[in-house]
């Protein structure tokens, strides 16, 4: 547990990642992520509970021990500006006992033709790769990436999965936060969602996606409100949720439940203004499990 | 796989450190030339009087013999004074050159010129003058003497440039150490480096270190532009005031990472920044001798490490001293850095 004044940011979190996985915190701002992998990266110390890292606990006498065997990405850590991409490594490099030689660390982030190139002038992706070899020249056993690819355009985004999937392929754990759902399905093999300091679900993003137990999502605006008990209750719909004026049904026969909704609609004399319906996705188990958008915060 | 030997922490933080100053532009100029111009405009303001005049004090000269020969030279101004007065306006720098007329026992008169080796007028003077009286042949008056008088620090300039000096080291070391940590600390940077296992006193030292790589081009950027346009000399051991340098710098290391060890934000730090080096500004003499102050407050003035450093360079520069005379300042100054230095470590926030 870890309280900020008044504030309890994490609490009754109980959680295991084993050696060569990729675990995904996934949650919306403020769901208390960043506290969490804080606490294991030992840069916060917890109130209450207690966490062990490759058998080892925060404060033991182990911590330089620690430090040498793990990786850290920050959010948003901004490396001096002045200095190279290659000063900015091979200062990094040097903290460390063992580990990657500078140059091969460089390409393997795709770096190599901005090696000599002030960190102050890198794009936002390349800052984020620049950061991920910053932690990967520890040639660490385990990865900390706190939401590695937040404001970054796609392209970028799918070279820092490239990377992490190259990690993991090596043999290397890794312990992601996101706030995007497409990250934690693509990159996790297991997913804890995370709500205001809590674990609320935690299983592999299949399993989580399954447990809806809908085999498609709906999602409409109307003219006017309709009753949710009356679109719950259609045939072939599992639930029904609205927020911010649109409705989400969870559909587990979508060739039942698209008529049945038509005609409620059309009974009800209300127009409708846009429909949509797509297979169903993390984001839809975080609004299952808590009424929200995970982008809503 | 892993490197065989990469190098140490300490020298790459270091390294780093160093060449984030040099390519910060503003900061060069804050460090190198800022404190040039100031020596160059205060110096030129408190100039007793224009270069081009050699201003020379005649001491009894009954015949008006060696008055005339003197005023015969274009670039002298020649002033009868009574002897006291002479000495006077000389110690005040208000004369270059005093000659002192003698009459001999038997007519054989003839001057010793009193001047100050130090001062570059002075130098200059004295040619002017051995060449209106010894130049044509036969020689006009014997110049019997020449008394070397060294009044240090005599001048404003003199007193002026170990001070810019002082300044410079305090001023450099604080803001330009505060501001990097507390930089360093916003953009999250201390935070990553806590999350390695980086030695965190290695990172504090890397600051005193770099400091160190500059301190050599700062110091010298001062005292060479004073010594070649105002004839500011080192009068004692190029090598004490190196000492008193790099243990000033040192102090000045300390107290920037003690103030920089908490303030979370730029504002913050140079609010602190100001309230700690204003108050030295003002009293430890850089501008203007601390001993304006009322007497009472000497013991108190001289405990700031400021004063300490100028007091030192002061020493050395002007008045020629050796190591033991800079002894108790170096102490101050030692004292000052080493326990900045260890609550710094002991209070540094990394988050």
């Amino acid at each position: 547990m870890k309280r900020f004044g008044e504030v309890t940011a994490v609490a009754h979190l109980d959680l295991e990642v084993q050696r060569g996985e990729c675990f995904a915190l996934l949650g919306p701002n403020g769901a208390g992520k960043t506290t969490t992998v804080e606490i294991l990266e030992g840069l916060q110390r917890q109130d209450a509970g207690s966490a062990e890292l490759l058998g080892h606990r925060w404060g033991e006498g182990h911590d330089l021990e620690l430090r040498q065997r793990i990786g850290v990405q920050l959010q948003d850590t901004q490396l001096g500006e002045r200095l190279t991409v290659f000063e900015t490594v091979r200062l990094f490099r040097s903290f460390y006992a063992r580990g990657r030689e500078v140059n091969e660390t460089i390409a393997l982030v795709g770096l190599t033709e901005k090696r000599h190139a002030r960190v102050g002038k890198l794009s936002g992706g390349q800052k984020q790769r620049l950061a991920l070899a910053c932690a990967l020249v520890a040639q660490p056993e385990i990865l900390f990436l706190d939401e590695p690819t937040t404001g970054l355009d796609p392209q970028a985004r799918l070279q820092i999965w490239g990377l992490v999937e190259r990690f993991r392929s090596e043999g290397g754990t890794v312990l992601l936060t996101t706030h995007y759902m497409e990250e934690a399905a693509r990159l996790a093999d297991r997913v804890a969602i995370m709500d205001h300091g809590r674990i609320i679900a935690l299983d592999t993003p299949a399993h989580l996606v399954a447990s809806l137990g809908a085999e498609q999502i709906v999602e409409f605006e109307a003219a006017g409100p309709l009753p949710l008990e009356r679109l719950a209750a259609l045939p072939g719909v599992r639930a029904a949720t609205r927020r911010n004026g649109t409705s989400t049904l969870e559909v587990a026969a979508i060739g039942e439940a698209l008529p049945a909704l038509l005609a409620e609609l059309q009974r009800f004399g209300v127009g409708i203004e846009s429909l949509r319906t797509h297979q169903p996705t993390l984001e839809d188990v975080f609004i299952r499990l808590t009424g929200r958008a995970l982008r809503d915060g | 796989m892993g490197e065989a030997s990469p190098s140490h922490p300490l020298l790459e933080l270091t390294r780093a450190r160093v060449l984030e100053f040099v390519r910060e532009r503003e900061a060069v100029f804050w460090v190198f030339v800022f404190p040039v111009l100031l020596a160059l405009a205060l110096g030129v303001a408190f100039r007793v009087r224009p270069v081009e005049k050699l201003r020379v004090g005649v001491v009894g000269d009954e015949g008006g013999q060696v008055t005339a020969a003197l005023r015969a030279a274009a670039d002298l101004e020649v002033v009868l004074l009574p002897d006291g007065e002479a000495e006077q306006q000389r110690r005040a720098g208000k004369l270059d050159l005093t000659v002192l007329c003698q009459r001999g026992e038997g007519g054989e008169g003839g001057v010793r010129l009193r001047l100050d080796p130090t001062r570059p007028e002075s130098r200059t003077a004295r040619l002017a003058v051995r060449e209106a009286l010894g130049g044509s042949t036969p020689t006009l008056v014997p110049i019997l003497a020449e008394e070397r008088v060294t009044a240090p620090g005599s001048r404003y300039i003199d007193f002026l440039v170990p001070g810019l000096v002082g300044l410079n080291l305090m001023g450099s070391g604080m803001w330009g150490i505060g501001f990097s940590v507390v930089v360093a600390r916003t953009r999250k940077l201390l935070k990553r480096l806590a999350a390695t296992p980086m030695r965190r006193s290695h990172y504090l030292l890397s600051f005193a270190l770099s400091r160190l790589a500059f301190l050599v081009l700062e110091v010298a950027a001062v005292v060479g532009f004073g010594w070649v346009v105002f004839g500011v000399g080192v009068e004692g051991p190029l090598a004490v005031l190196a000492l008193v340098c790099l243990v000033g710098a040192l102090c000045f290391a300390g107290l920037g990472l003690l103030v920089a060890a908490r303030p979370r934000s730029i504002e913050a730090v140079s609010g602190w920044l100001n309230l700690v080096m204003l108050p030295m500004w003002l009293l430890s003499g850089t501008f203007f001798s601390y001993e304006r102050f009322p007497a009472v407050t000497h013991g108190a003035i001289r405990a700031l490490p400021l004063t300490a450093l100028n007091d030192a360079l002061r020493a050395v520069m002007n008045r020629g001293v050796g190591l033991t005379a800079t002894l108790p300042q170096l102490a101050v100054l030692g004292l000052w850095g080493i326990a900045s230095f260890v609550v710094a470590v002991r209070i540094f926030r990394w988050q």
